[in-house]
């Protein structure tokens, strides 16, 4: 309590020079940009790379360099960028560190320094892990699940220093999400403003904030796997090594089991999978209410369902593991948890479409993103029950319907909630609007191409193509037609891949030119529109913490004129604008 | 917006920190269901403590389980672990006699550290910094004790990569759960050694706040409590 109290007296250092106000700062909304910028950077590299391999794909040996390897090496650090470096950062670093704390009423994060230590330490895993594209050898090709003994023994890419360094970069991303991690949750714990109780945060804090206590428990087992793959590569035990000759050699590995890692990996695996999407869901609530003016359908039910699917996704792992050779009574098992985690799943996509059932919907930038958000992620959803259970998934698994399902559901559906996001937020960071037009374009494109990008794909899973294959000629279970098809979907996902650079541009040229936004664009409800200063200024709320008298979805409130109230208002105010608006009503009816 | 109430209205009113706490599940349900902390007084550099120990927890966890996984699957014999961890004293072979100490040094660390905590909170300085020495002194001997265990070890041929006595996971668990520990109590008798002497120079009078020593004593305990389980799963079994 001692803390509690002084953080709301005492003056916080304010930060003077420009080297600690936009470098080593330590405010949680200098962080979250420098959080965002970085993943948006590595996430170029790695769209970059798969355009690479759609490139190999749709129109085989087109590309010089890209031979069997380099395939390997782009295929591996893209899927390793885009799940981690990307979206697990973006999510938790970048928009976790913008809102939390304005969205609770607190001045920063509870501890500032360690908050910028975890940038640090994410910057350096990002560097780590780029630098391995510069060693011999180049980066690691063992698909981004790494798995042994593939992943460290002779032939495959990168098992010189690739491997290492990849898996020393990721030790370091886990050293650095613990500490952000650590500060999101104490955050959102203990130092709420006055008013703001767990039932009347928005629901974006509340993905967040489970997703983060996901995070502190489910890489911890990344990080023992990581540990022990590098004493197998570095030292020569045996903890994932079996007895196995490799290039006509008997290796000196004996005993170890290669399945151990595929559990450890996925125990941190399926979490990951949440802890990208509970965010997600929690902004794209955030988004659908306050573009539908409407409130959340079942806030209490969508608060509950992010907790169940945050303590179910812990013991759904080995789904992803039904044609690893593991005991298959463990399949049976697994198939149920997944197909429960379905439910609570199910229901917040019912509370979606509910929540715009009769809404006032603006199709602003936002709001389509995120009703993209809800199609696709419905389909990728749909999908991965055909994948969940057992007895489909054998023959589907290790195909493109496999590809196509994971890309629609945790590749797709959380970024298309990254650009609404952005979009939504944008105004309050930087107090200007983007533009519109290029918004728009910018969706329909995105959302367009995604569909003619992943769509044939499950089709072509169904005819047995099967994933991570460098070359599809000479196959005869593939027919031609496939790839024409190929071909198509190459094409479709370069031009989406161009087409981010209206993204970048729009939010380059609005940063300086975009029309003013004022403090609260989208009338929303929810804190942190309601900062004295926009863009918020250090220390967010000037010399009073916000109160906070109800919850952050009240829109199109019955008797008054504005179409929502913000959290701030207390019932007596509200009493007094009802009051307002009643007598405005009877001088116009007098009139 | 007008100006604010000082108060909220509504639920949030019912401030527990003025009134006595609710007993039990009902003292839960209110603290969790009220505005501002969810575990009421309870300083946030204590509350981030117990997540990371939290966190912590599963790491540890995830070693255990993937040795005692290889353990259970390997087809060549495990080296016993009391003949290995034996030491010769006057002639006789004592099993686990140096885990034993070890064991006992570091769990008495524990009774020190929690002594420490008793004293800070009564502002004796001098004891306070005293009995904290005095635990990362222990610590200190535990880890100086892991290293001769460990020298002894290798000088018998046990490598991460083999042994003579058996499995050579053996050797790769042993160095990596044990090394991982270590690490543990090597930065708890650093940091342990750093609040001391802030306690010593007077840093917390200011603010009469003591749970610095209360959060260090915290973790300090946590990995007195892993070694229990090592000792339980890689000594005994």
């Amino acid at each position: 309590m001692a803390y509690a109290e002084h953080a709301e007296t005492d003056v916080l250092h304010e930060p003077k020079s420009f080297l600690t106000k936009y470098i080593w700062s330590q405010d949680h909304k200098v962080i979250a940009v420098q959080y965002s910028l970085t993943a948006i950077f590595v996430g170029i590299i790695a769209v970059v790379l798969s355009g690479l391999m759609r490139m190999q794909i749709g129109f085989p040996g087109s590309l010089e360099f890209m031979d069997a390897s380099a395939y390997y090496q782009a295929m591996t650090m893209h899927g390793m960028i885009m799940v981690i470096y990307l979206l697990t950062a973006l999510f938790l670093g970048g928009f976790g560190n913008y809102l939390i704390p304005l969205m609770v009423g607190a001045r920063d994060m509870v501890f500032p320094y360690v908050n910028m230590l975890s940038y640090w330490f994410y910057l350096l895993a990002v560097l780590v892990l780029l630098s391995s594209f510069f060693v011999p050898g180049g980066p690691t090709g063992g698909g981004w699940t790494l798995y042994p003994p593939q992943v460290i023994s002779q032939g495959t890419p990168g098992t010189e220093w690739g491997i290492v360094l990849m898996l020393v970069s990721l030790a370091i991303f886990i050293v650095a999400t613990t500490m952000g991690g650590l500060n999101y949750v104490t955050t959102v714990l203990q130092a709420r403003t006055h008013g703001m109780t767990l039932f009347r945060m928005p629901l974006s804090v509340w993905g967040i904030f489970m997703a983060s206590i996901m995070a502190l428990l489910a890489f911890p087992a990344l990080l023992v796997s990581a540990v022990m793959m590098l004493f197998d590569k570095l030292l020569g035990t045996s903890f994932f090594m079996p007895a196995m000759i490799s290039l006509g050699q008997q290796l000196d590995h004996q005993g170890g089991s290669p399945i151990l890692f595929q559990h450890l990996f996925w125990f941190f695996g399926h979490p990951e999978v949440y802890i990208v999407a509970l965010p997600a869901f929690g902004l794209v609530s955030d988004l659908i209410s306050t573009h539908a003016r409407k409130n959340i359908f079942g806030y209490r039910m969508m608060v509950w369902a992010i907790i169940a699917i945050g303590v179910l996704s812990f013991v759904v792992w080995a789904h992803h593991m039904y044609v690893s050779g593991m005991n298959p009574y463990f399949g049976f098992f697994f198939a149920v948890t997944t197909l429960i985690i379905a439910v609570p799943t199910a229901l917040k996509v019912y509370n979606w479409v509910l929540t715009l059932w009769q809404g006032d919907i603006h199709l602003t930038v936002p709001m389509l993103f995120a009703l993209g958000f809800i199609v696709t992620f419905l389909v990728g959803g749909l999908t991965g029950l055909f994948l969940g259970n057992v007895i489909v998934d054998i023959p589907l698994s290790d195909t493109y319907f496999v590809v196509a399902h994971f890309h629609m559901v945790m590749g797709v559906a959380p970024v298309l909630v990254v650009f609404g996001g952005i979009y939504h937020w944008f105004p309050k960071v930087t107090g200007r609007m983007t533009n519109e037009t290029l918004g728009k374009l910018h969706f329909w494109i995105t959302f367009l191409g995604t569909y003619a990008i992943f769509f044939p794909m499950h089709y072509l899973g169904f005819q047995g193509m099967p994933r991570r294959y460098y070359a599809f000629e000479n196959y005869e279970f593939i027919p031609q037609s496939a790839q024409d098809l190929n071909a198509f979907i190459t094409v479709v996902a370069l031009t989406v891949a161009v087409s981010q650079l209206l993204f970048l541009f729009n939010l380059a040229w609005s940063v300086f030119k975009g029309k003013p936004a004022g403090s609260n664009p989208w009338g929303a409800a929810s804190l942190e529109w309601q900062t004295p200063n926009t863009p918020p200024i250090h220390g967010n709320w000037g010399t009073e913490l916000p109160v906070v008298h109800r919850w952050a979805y009240d829109y199109s409130v019955p008797g008054i004129e504005q179409d929502f109230v913000a959290q701030t208002v207390s019932a007596e105010e509200l009493e007094h604008m009802r009051q307002l608006n009643a007598g405005t009503r009877i001088a116009d009816v007098k009139t | 917006m007008a100006s604010h109430p000082p108060v909220p209205d509504e639920s949030s009113s019912a401030n527990p920190s003025s009134s006595l706490p609710a007993p039990g599940w009902q003292g839960i349900a209110s603290d969790w269901s009220s505005d501002r902390e969810a575990f009421k007084q309870v300083p946030w550099g204590k509350a981030m403590m117990w997540i990371f120990l939290l966190s912590d927890t599963f790491i540890f966890t995830c070693f255990l389980i993937g040795y005692m996984s290889v353990r259970m699957t390997i087809t060549t014999p495990w080296p016993n672990p009391s003949e290995v961890f034996a030491l010769t004293i006057g002639g006789k072979d004592i099993p686990l006699i140096l885990i034993a100490i070890m064991t006992f040094v570091l769990i008495s660390s524990s009774g020190t550290m929690a002594m420490a905590v008793n004293f800070a909170y009564r502002r004796d300085r001098a004891k306070t910094t005293a009995l904290m020495l005095a635990t990362a002194a222990l610590g200190a001997t535990f880890v100086g004790m892991q290293a001769f265990e460990w020298s002894k070890l290798i000088a018998e041929g046990v490598r991460p990569w083999g042994n003579p006595m058996g499995a050579a996971q053996f050797g790769a668990s042993f160095f990596m759960i044990t090394g991982f520990h270590g690490l543990h109590v090597s930065l708890g008798v650093v940091y342990l050694s750093i609040v001391a002497l802030k306690v010593l120079r007077g840093d917390y009078e200011r603010s009469g706040n003591y749970q610095i020593v209360e959060i260090a004593g915290l973790y300090w305990h946590f990995v007195d409590l892993v070694w229990v389980f090592i000792f339980a799963f890689f000594y005994l079994w």
